[in-house]
C-alpha cells in the first residue's frame, strides 16, 4: 500500500464521515437548486417564452419606459442620501463618545424591523391629504403621498440602515489613531476626512451602497402603499411588475422582473468579488469564509 | 456625579455628524412612526379593539405570524446546516451556493413574488408535479409558507457561518479525545457555540416573513379567513381611505412582533446563562 492511499484512508477526529459529508453537501445543493436557483431560472424562461423580440416589445412602451426612469430616479436620489446619512451616523457614532449610543443604533435599525407595509402606512398618515401636514402641502402644491416626494421617502425609509451598518463595524475596527495622526500634523477636518477616513472606508461604502441600491431598486411593499398607482406617473418597475401581472400581460411582467433579476445577479456578482478581493476593508461579517 | 452626557473629544465634525444623524432619523424614521402611534392614540384603545377584534382580523394576523413562525423554523434548520457546509467543505461549485444564499435579499420581492407563483401555480413546473399527487400548493397556505422561506433564508446561514468559522478545532479535538463520537461532539459541544447566532438569525427571519408583503400576495390567492395575511389588510383598509383601520391593524403587527421579539431575546439571554458566552 502507498502512502497515498493510506493518506486517504486516514480521517480526522474533527471530520464526518464521508458519507455524511457528501449527504450534507447534496442537501444543501438540493435546497438552494429548490429554492433558489429555480425561480430564478423561471423569471427569464416564463420572459423569454414568446421569444426574444416579444420580451424586448413588451417593454418598449409609454408605461414601462415611464417606470424604468421612475425607478433610476428614485434611486438616484434615495441613494446618496442614505450615503451622506450612513457617513454622518457612522462618523458620530465611532468618533465620539456619549450615552445612549446603544439606544441610537437600536433606532437606526428599527426600519429592518418593521413590515415595508407599515412603513408605507406611517408616511401615508404623516402626509397623506387628510391630515393637517398633508393637506397644507397638497394647497401649496406640493403633493407628497400619490407623487414622486413620498416614493422616495418609502424608499429611504426601508434602505435607512444600510450604509450606516456597514461603515459602523468596520469604523470601530479601524479604531481613531490614523485621524488623530492626521489632525495632529495640522490637517484640516475635510481634509482628513478626503485623504485618512474616506479611503479606509471605501470599500464598506461601496458595499452598502450596493446593497441599498439594489434594495431601493426594488422595494415593493412600502412603494405601493404611497405611490397610488398612476399608470406612467408613480409607477415604479415592480409596481408596474404587478400590475402587468394582475393584467395578465405575462410576458411584460416578467420581462420586467428579468430587468430587476439581472441588476440582482450584478449586485451578487459585484459583493462577491468585494467580498473576496477586499475582505480587509469590509466588516468582519462580512469577510468570505 | 453622573457620566457627562457627551464626552469631549479632539475630533472635528461633531455638530455637523450629530446634527445630520438626528436630523434625518427624525424626519424620515420617527415622525412617521410616531405619526402611526398619533393615529392610534387619537383612534383610542376601544377603537383599535374593535377593529382587530373581528373573525377576518383575527384570522389574518394569526395566519402571518403562525406561518412566519414555521418559515423560520424551516430556516433555522437548514441555515444552520448550509452554514456548516459552506464554512466546513470544500467542494467545486461551493461559491456559487454561497453566493445564491444571498438571492432573496437581491431579488425584489415582487420579482420573487411572481416567479415563486409560475414555478408552484398547478399548471407551473412544480405545481404540475404536486398536482398529480393531488396536492395543491400556489393559493394555499402552503404557497405562503414557501414564500416566507424564500425571503427569511439568508438570515440564519449568515449568522452562524461567521461563528462557525472562528470555532477553534481544539474543542473539537479535545471533545473527540475524550471519547466523544462526532455525532456526540456535534450535538454536545458545538451546536450550543452556534446556538445563540442561530437564534438571532431565527428571530431576523421571523421579523421579516411577518411584515412580508410583495413575494406573498401573488401566490397567497388572498382569500378573506383562509389565505389573507396581516400586510394585505393594512393595504386594503388603505384602498378604502379607513386609515383608523388601517393604523390601527399596524400597531396591532407591531405590539405582537415587540412581544415575540422581546420572548426571543429572553430565551437568548437564558440560553446564554445555561452555556455561557462563546
Amino acid at each position: 500500500m502507498s502512502d497515498a492511499t493510506n493518506l486517504r484512508a486516514f480521517r480526522a477526529p474533527t471530520d464526518e464521515a464521508p458519507l455524511a459529508r457528501w449527504l450534507l453537501i447534496g442537501f444543501a445543493a438540493l435546497a438552494l437548486a429548490i429554492l433558489v436557483f429555480a425561480p430564478l431560472i423561471v423569471i427569464f424562461a416564463e420572459a423569454l417564452s414568446k421569444g426574444w423580440s416579444a420580451a424586448l416589445s413588451s417593454l418598449n412602451n409609454r408605461d414601462a419606459l415611464a417606470a424604468i426612469r421612475l425607478t433610476l430616479l428614485v434611486a438616484a436620489i434615495a441613494v446618496p442620501v442614505n450615503v451622506v446619512f450612513g457617513i454622518a451616523a457612522a462618523w458620530f457614532i465611532t468618533r465620539f463618545d456619549f450615552r445612549g449610543k446603544a439606544f441610537l443604533i437600536t433606532l437606526i435599525d428599527l426600519p429592518f424591523s418593521v413590515s415595508p407595509v407599515v412603513a408605507g402606512l406611517c408616511i401615508v398618515l404623516l402626509f397623506g391629504a387628510n391630515t393637517v401636514i398633508g393637506s397644507w402641502l397638497v394647497a401649496m402644491g406640493f403633493p407628497i403621498v400619490f407623487a414622486l416626494p413620498g416614493i422616495v421617502l418609502a424608499t429611504i425609509f426601508v434602505t435607512f440602515p444600510f450604509v450606516a451598518r456597514e461603515l459602523i463595524p468596520v469604523m470601530i475596527e479601524q479604531g481613531r489613531a490614523e485621524e488623530e495622526a492626521a489632525l495632529t500634523l495640522g490637517a484640516s477636518g475635510w481634509h482628513m476626512f478626503f485623504t485618512v477616513t474616506l479611503p479606509n472606508i471605501r470599500w464598506a461604502l461601496l458595499y452598502g451602497v450596493l446593497l441599498c441600491n439594489a434594495r431601493a431598486m426594488g422595494e415593493f411593499g412600502a412603494v405601493a402603499v404611497v405611490s397610488g398607482k398612476i399608470r406612467g406617473q408613480t409607477t415604479t418597475m415592480p409596481v408596474m411588475i404587478e400590475m402587468f401581472y394582475n393584467e395578465y400581460l405575462s410576458v411584460a411582467a416578467f420581462s420586467m422582473a428579468a430587468l430587476l433579476a439581472f441588476l440582482a445577479l450584478v449586485t451578487l456578482l459585484l459583493k462577491t468579488l468585494l467580498e473576496q478581493r477586499h475582505a480587509a476593508g469590509l466588516s468582519a461579517s462580512r469577510k468570505s469564509h | 456625579m453622573g457620566r457627562p452626557l457627551l464626552y469631549r473629544s479632539p475630533m472635528p465634525g461633531l455638530g455637523l455628524s450629530m446634527g445630520i444623524t438626528l436630523t434625518m432619523l427624525s424626519l424620515i424614521v420617527l415622525l412617521p412612526i410616531g405619526a402611526l402611534l398619533l393615529q392610534g392614540v387619537s383612534y383610542g384603545a376601544e377603537g383599535i379593539w374593535a377593529t382587530v377584534n373581528r373573525e377576518r382580523v383575527w384570522q389574518a394576523l394569526f395566519l402571518s405570524f403562525r406561518l412566519s413562525l414555521f418559515a423560520a423554523m424551516f430556516n433555522l434548520v437548514l441555515g444552520v446546516i448550509l452554514a456548516w457546509v459552506l464554512v466546513r467543505y470544500r467542494f467545486p461549485g461551493r461559491r456559487i451556493l454561497d453566493a445564491a444564499v444571498d438571492l432573496p435579499f437581491a431579488l425584489p420581492t415582487a420579482v420573487a413574488g411572481i416567479a415563486l407563483t409560475a414555478l408552484y401555480a398547478p399548471n407551473g413546473a412544480f405545481g404540475a408535479l404536486f398536482k398529480d399527487l393531488g396536492w395543491r400548493i400556489a393559493y394555499t397556505q402552503w404557497g405562503i409558507l414557501i414564500a416566507l422561506i424564500f425571503v427569511g433564508l439568508p438570515f440564519v446561514t449568515r449568522t452562524v457561518q461567521p461563528v462557525i468559522a472562528e470555532i477553534e478545532r481544539e474543542v473539537e479535538e479535545a471533545s473527540a479525545t475524550l471519547g466523544a463520537g462526532r455525532f456526540h461532539t456535534l450535538t454536545r459541544v458545538v451546536w450550543p457555540m452556534l446556538m445563540p447566532a442561530a437564534l438571532t438569525g431565527f428571530a431576523l427571519s421571523l421579523a421579516r416573513a411577518v411584515g412580508e408583503y410583495g413575494s406573498v400576495i401573488f401566490i397567497a390567492g388572498n382569500k378573506p379567513l383562509v389565505t389573507e395575511i396581516a400586510p394585505l389588510l393594512i393595504v386594503i383598509q388603505l384602498e378604502e381611505f379607513s386609515y383608523d383601520g388601517a393604523a390601527a391593524i399596524g400597531i396591532a403587527m407591531l405590539v405582537i412582533s415587540f412581544l415575540m421579539l422581546l420572548f426571543i431575546n429572553l430565551t437568548q439571554i437564558w440560553s446564554r446563562r445555561r452555556i455561557g458566552y462563546v
